[in-house]
């Protein structure tokens, strides 16, 4: 007994040295982080929750006013049309991005001769910076000289004022989304080819055709992929705008007053962007903050109810 | 007999057939998709009055470059290139660097933190970036450095972007862990378990990192057009904006400008294809 615990005490005196040594080394390797998540996540996260109760112009020390800002922002118009255009982006854009994205992943994973060509000519346009693309395509949506209505006067359709009816500025943005879609494209085509074989040829057995084939094998294999590209998009567009901002200072469809405005009839004037103004156009640092944790809470709110529906329609294959 | 070669030959016509459709969909569809890039490239070797001419076609009549001469010289096109350069490759070095590290010790040290920093990096995923611009803002004015590129830079080297340690993340534990315990039993440090084992068996998750590193740094809009206001320090997203401004109707430089913008990433694309859509599908369908 004496002897065994002898050989025992340094043993686990060294297991513990190495234990110290190992939460030493973990420490070490995750410090820059550390400093990084104190600096620039923690600390903004918590002063921020304080500006948004403040009122403060950056020149000034922060006055404050309370949950001031959040009962301006409940009756500020212009936070409602921010919303409302956000939501337009959300509800209409996310659905059509990613049905054409599967559209395209779903063609590619046919048997195609040269499919990394394809592949690759559909998975372009999402690499092509913001700037750039946004650019081109005010060039390409210019109603007398750009292409996409010279096309459409060819095939006789209708040429909308693209950038400039507050109709149809919204509805330019999902046309570009949808060109610039290859990512979302490519991590589809990849679930769709780990869909097994055999599960088709299942179906195949029992006489399934190829439209029943897709919408009981396809889709229920890749429901978690689809729900996971779907809360990431619709976070992507409730943080719009670059493009927006492009647009709404480029396409000469009326920029106002130190690069302050939301489009044709405000239009565009998306959450991130009115948000932008805020801070940045007016130095209204408090509102700001105030609008930047209704975001966040918003998100939240979504993202939730999006997983709550997940045990409906989403299903895990057994792991 | 008869029937039954019948039968087969009408399912081969319809396979004919239905092969001919989706090839004839693929290649309109990469037609639509390919035709702003012509339509770009058509635009910058355009003159001015071809542009505007009523006669529309597709290509130009005569190749003129002189767009490209405009859009180097009329605006500091080199000086932005170079800025982009700069802060582009300084962000890639961070990332890679310091999101590894953290990788390392979430994945491949035994401790305490371990489970704590993994959940921690994925809320910072969750909280909206507009959430923390203002007070970064703020602080930035007041230690007067908006207007370097710091605040462009700085944060990657400790830690920034949860979204490169969550790839990593996914990617380390494809190390065997035997590989790193016999290497402790050989005596060697963490660091030289990092150093000399980990990152050169990662090299194809720490590539796709970096490509994606670049991709968003060399794209990126809204944090130079915050914290960068002199236009000797712009990058060719605000440049391009700001000449965009001063030349609204001159599509012809524009677009010249637009391509040597997005050539780069383009060829870069081409040379690493392989990454791009390991890297992508890695974090696409693990999340």
């Amino acid at each position: 007994m004496v002897k065994s615990s002898a050989v025992l005490g340094p043993k686990r005196k060294a297991v513990n040295a190495a234990k110290r040594k190992d939460a030493w080394a973990g420490l070490l390797f995750s410090l820059p982080w550390i400093v990084g998540f104190l600096l620039f996540s923690l600390y903004p996260i918590g002063v921020s929750v304080y500006y948004s109760l403040t009122e403060f112009n950056i020149f000034q020390f922060p006055k404050w006013v309370g949950l001031g800002n959040y009962t301006t922002l409940f009756q500020d118009p212009k936070f409602y049309t921010s919303l409302i255009n956000t939501f337009y982006m959300v509800i209409i854009g996310t659905p059509v991005t990613l049905i054409a994205s599967l559209l395209l992943a779903v063609i590619l994973n046919q048997n195609l001769s040269c499919r990394p060509i394809f592949r690759t000519v559909f998975y372009l346009p999402s690499i092509v910076p913001a700037v750039a693309s946004s650019l081109l395509w005010i060039w390409i949506l210019n109603p007398q000289y750009g292409l996409f209505n010279s096309v459409l006067k060819v095939f006789g359709i209708y040429q909308p004022n693209w950038l400039v009816d507050p109709s149809f500025t919204k509805p330019a943005l999902i046309i570009m989304a949808v060109w610039g879609t290859g990512q979302t494209m490519i991590v589809f085509l990849a679930a769709l080819q780990d869909v097994p074989r055999s599960l088709y040829e299942a179906a195949e057995m029992d006489g399934a055709g190829t439209i029943r084939k897709f919408f009981s094998i396809t889709i229920p294999s890749i429901t978690p992929v689809i729900f996971f590209q779907l809360i990431m998009s619709i976070i992507a567009y409730f943080q719009y705008f670059t493009q927006a901002y492009i647009l709404i200072n480029n396409s000469g469809s009326g920029s106002g007053l130190n690069g302050v405005s939301g489009g044709p009839e405000n239009s565009l004037l998306f959450y991130s962007l009115y948000l932008w103004h805020n801070a940045f156009g007016y130095f209204k640092m408090g509102y700001a903050s105030a609008m930047a944790w209704v975001l966040f809470i918003i998100i939240m709110i979504v993202t939730l109810i999006l997983f709550k529906t997940q045990k409906r329609w989403v299903t895990y294959g057994d792991e | 007999m008869e029937t039954n070669s019948i039968k087969g030959s009408s399912i081969k016509k319809k396979r004919v057939f239905s092969k001919t459709i989706l090839y004839l969909v693929v290649i309109v569809l990469s037609v639509i998709f390919l035709s702003p890039f012509v339509w770009m490239l058509s635009t910058s070797l355009k003159t001015q009055e071809e542009i505007y001419s009523i006669s529309k076609s597709i290509l130009p009549e005569k190749i003129y470059w002189t767009n490209y001469k405009l859009a180097v010289t009329e605006m500091p096109f080199l000086r932005y290139f170079f800025n982009t350069a700069v802060i582009t490759i300084l962000v890639v070095v961070g990332i890679c660097f310091s999101s590894s590290l953290v990788a390392y010790a979430m994945s491949k040290i035994e401790w305490k933190g371990k489970k704590i920093l993994f959940p921690v990096i994925i809320a910072t995923m969750m909280i909206p970036s507009q959430v923390t611009m203002i007070p970064l803002y703020i602080v930035y004015t007041k230690m007067h450095m908006v207007g370097t590129i710091l605040p462009l830079t700085l944060p990657y080297f400790l830690g920034g972007g949860a979204y490169y340690i969550f790839l990593l993340r996914q990617f380390f534990p494809t190390i065997p862990n035997s590989l790193v315990e016999s290497a402790r039993i050989d005596g060697a440090s963490h660091f030289t378990i990092y150093s000399r084992i980990m990152l050169p068996l990662c090299k194809p998750a720490l590539t796709s990192v970096g490509i994606f590193a670049f991709m968003f740094t060399w794209s990126d809009f809204m944090g130079p057009l915050l914290y960068l206001n002199k236009q000797e320090q712009y990058t060719l997203s605000i440049g391009l904006q700001a000449f965009m401004g001063t030349h609204f109707v001159e599509w012809g430089p524009l677009m010249a400008a637009s391509t040597i913008f997005t050539v780069p990433v383009i060829l870069i694309f081409f040379f690493a294809q392989k990454y791009f859509i390991e890297g992508i599908t890695v974090t696409g369908i693990k999340g």
